[in-house]
């Protein structure tokens, strides 16, 4: 599917620059901030050329190992056997010597899909959230009902707070479980297990006795490659 | 004067009528539902954070296993958001396959969301009649995959093999005379497009069963008509599709607007509701499935005509014939490597979506230029319906919320993901 963005390329003079246009291979893509999101949005609902009533659907998203790879693919076998680089990724995140967390800025951000049923089309909306204690940005709850859970499922496996959210709760994972599972500092295997303790008899939780390990590392090959 | 307070009750985790693991914490006045919390996640098996560690055609197991009951619907998606990114096009004829099996999942999906729906409701038969076709088309699953469920049957770039030339037939045993294998196998003697060609004649028979059970039974309609009314606007704002937005009345369907695959070659129409209850969503999927049938008919026809390869030819991509690397250096050499390191998409990233039975299924796919995905995530058209049951049950009676959860057509695998 051909990408096409002229739609609107061609009258984006309301937005300034706002936000940055990226012609994706699906549908055209805005890249914005925190700041400027939901005027942004907004603006998409409700502006007869847009009118994106629909939002299908709102992802978060952690940029913290972006372009990393767990395997060197160009230069190794010179120096030794391995060819894992010195620069852990959480696969091989290790329960006696945890990362440091990640704090650089734009670290977290929220990709938004809208649809628009009037005029057929589709756009995605990535905004990279204010950074602070929790990255941050504005609900949209009250533009899309839908968002509500939305919201919630993001704060939920991210730690992405939205401002405005009358109830953002976790949604997805156990009752009182800590941590934010899919940012990318997050152990596959997660920090506690459950097991039936059969001298207790009950349920019981304890910190996992698995040790993480890569079974396919993460490469990245050139187009070319091959 | 006794006061009287709302209470708050606890339904499921364990509940028949809940579909699965879901639990709801109601508030009740009297007999009228005041408010609903669902809690969900008691499925929640972190298939996104799974599919980041694992080259991309390892996750294609995993997408079987978010709608259980709708298998292959979920694959289309995820594969054709790597086919988007990779700028592929699957061959004619697995193009045609996919739609064909999109249809057939599409039957079975809605056959069990019947069954389920109406047992809740109190009409057993309906149950027992689905099952019966299910199991046909469960069979059609079984023999071109070699599983009745969890398929994995597409690839990137097409799908993993073309259809079988035999059925496999019932054998006489104990508990299986001469006579009734006979009888069983009368369908089963050419291949499997003769089987499912049969199927589709009797289909649409099946479908008039279950609507005399259901379209005019007296106790359905009370239980249906005016229950959970949702306007178009409203629909739009909760972010419903598929059969629960058409429903409402909106004529929205992926298959027709935005066609993948080879939907714009087919014919069908788009059956919409007019009040948007409960009655009208049923009315809609019982179509869907005459509607799908029509669908698996042209496939049918046009894949009898049409021999030709069902997957690339490009061994990045699609492994190459067992046959070939048994003589063929570099054919091993592909193999070893698609099986160990996978393939690597370029950097970039894609929405993918299909008119799933349930609504728009997405995936949206974050690729850093590796062999594995950086970020998926998948869009289950059951999250935001569960959203909206809220809004739906309010002001209805505790017996409607089974009837509201029914019509949804919830499904925790995706839900929860």
């Amino acid at each position: 599917m051909a990408a096409s963005d002229s739609w609107i390329s061609a009258e984006a003079d309301w937005l300034g620059d706002r936000a940055e246009i990226r012609a994706d291979r699906d549908c055209p893509c805005l890249m914005t901030s925190a700041e400027h999101v939901f005027d942004i949005l907004r603006h998409l609902r409700d502006a007869p050329e847009y009118r994106f009533e629909q939002l299908i659907d709102l992802a978060g998203l952690d940029y913290a190992e972006y372009g990393q790879d767990e395997w060197q693919t160009e230069e190794a076998s010179a120096a030794g056997f391995s060819r894992a680089p010195a620069a852990a990724t959480s696969a091989r995140y290790s329960f006696a010597n945890p990362h440091p967390p990640v704090t650089q800025n734009g670290r977290f951000a929220v990709a938004y899909q809208l649809l628009s049923l009037s005029h057929n089309r589709r756009i995605r909306v990535v905004a990279s959230c204010a950074s602070g204690t929790w990255p941050t940005l504005p609900s949209v709850r009250d533009l899309w009902q839908c968002a509500d859970w939305y919201e919630r499922e993001a704060f939920d496996l991210f730690g992405i707070v939205f401002e405005g959210h009358p109830d953002l709760r976790r949604i997805l994972t156990d009752y009182g479980f800590i941590g934010h599972p899919l940012r990318k500092d997050f152990p596959l295997s997660g920090h506690m297990e459950v097991r039936y303790d059969p001298d207790l008899r009950r349920v019981i939780y304890q910190p996992v006795t698995i040790e993480p390990r890569v079974t396919v590392p993460k490469v990245r090959r050139g187009q070319d490659h091959g | 004067m006794a006061e009287i307070h709302n209470y708050t009750m606890n339904f499921g985790p364990q509940h028949p009528a809940s579909h699965g693991v879901l639990r709801l914490v109601l508030e009740l006045d009297g007999e009228i539902v005041e408010r609903i919390d669902p809690h969900i996640g008691l499925l929640h098996r972190g298939t996104e954070k799974l599919a980041e560690s694992k080259p991309y055609n390892h996750s294609i197991g995993y997408m079987d296993r978010l709608d259980y009951v709708s298998m292959m619907c979920n694959e289309h998606a995820y594969v054709r958001a790597i086919e988007q990114l990779l700028e592929i096009e699957p061959p004619p004829r697995a193009q045609y396959l996919r739609v064909m099996f999109d249809e057939v999942t599409r039957i079975l999906n809605h056959l069990l969301w019947l069954g389920a729906h109406a047992l809740d409701i109190g009409a057993m038969t309906v149950f027992l009649y689905a099952f019966r076709e299910r199991e046909d088309l469960m069979d059609c699953y079984e023999a071109t995959t070699g599983a009745r469920m969890h398929a994995t049957y597409y690839r990137p770039g097409g799908v993993y093999r073309d259809l079988p030339e035999s059925m496999p037939r019932y054998q006489p045993s104990r508990f299986c005379s001469k006579r009734k294998a006979r009888l069983r196998n009368r369908d089963r003697e050419g291949s499997l497009l003769d089987f499912l060609e049969t199927f589709t004649g009797r289909f649409p028979g099946c479908v008039d069963e279950y609507e005399t059970l259901l379209t005019d039974n007296r106790i359905w309609k009370q239980r249906t008509v005016d229950i959970g009314v949702v306007s178009p606007e409203r629909a739009l704002q909760l972010g419903f599709t598929g059969p629960m937005l058409r429903g409402s009345g909106i004529p929205w369907d992926l298959r027709r607007r935005q066609p993948y695959a080879v939907y714009d070659a087919m014919q069908f129409d788009v059956p919409v509701g007019t009040n948007g209850d409960c009655y009208d969503r049923y009315l809609v999927r019982i179509e869907e499935m005459r509607q799908s049938n029509r669908i698996i008919r042209q496939c049918v026809e046009w894949l009898r005509k049409n021999p030709g390869p069902v997957i690339v030819a490009d061994h990045k991509i699609a492994p190459p014939p067992r046959e070939e690397m048994k003589h063929d250096m570099e054919a091993m050499i592909h193999h070893f490597k698609l099986f160990t390191e996978g393939f690597c998409l370029p950097e970039g990233e894609t929405y993918a979506a299909v008119e799933h039975p349930k609504g728009e299924f997405g995936v949206y796919l974050v690729s850093d230029g590796a062999n594995k995905p950086y970020r998926l995530k998948i869009r289950a058209p059951g999250f935001p319906h569960l959203a909206a049951l809220d809004e739906l049950a309010r002001g209805h009676m505790l017996a409607d919320v089974v009837a509201l959860i029914g019509t949804l057509d919830l499904v925790f695998g995706e839900v929860d993901r």
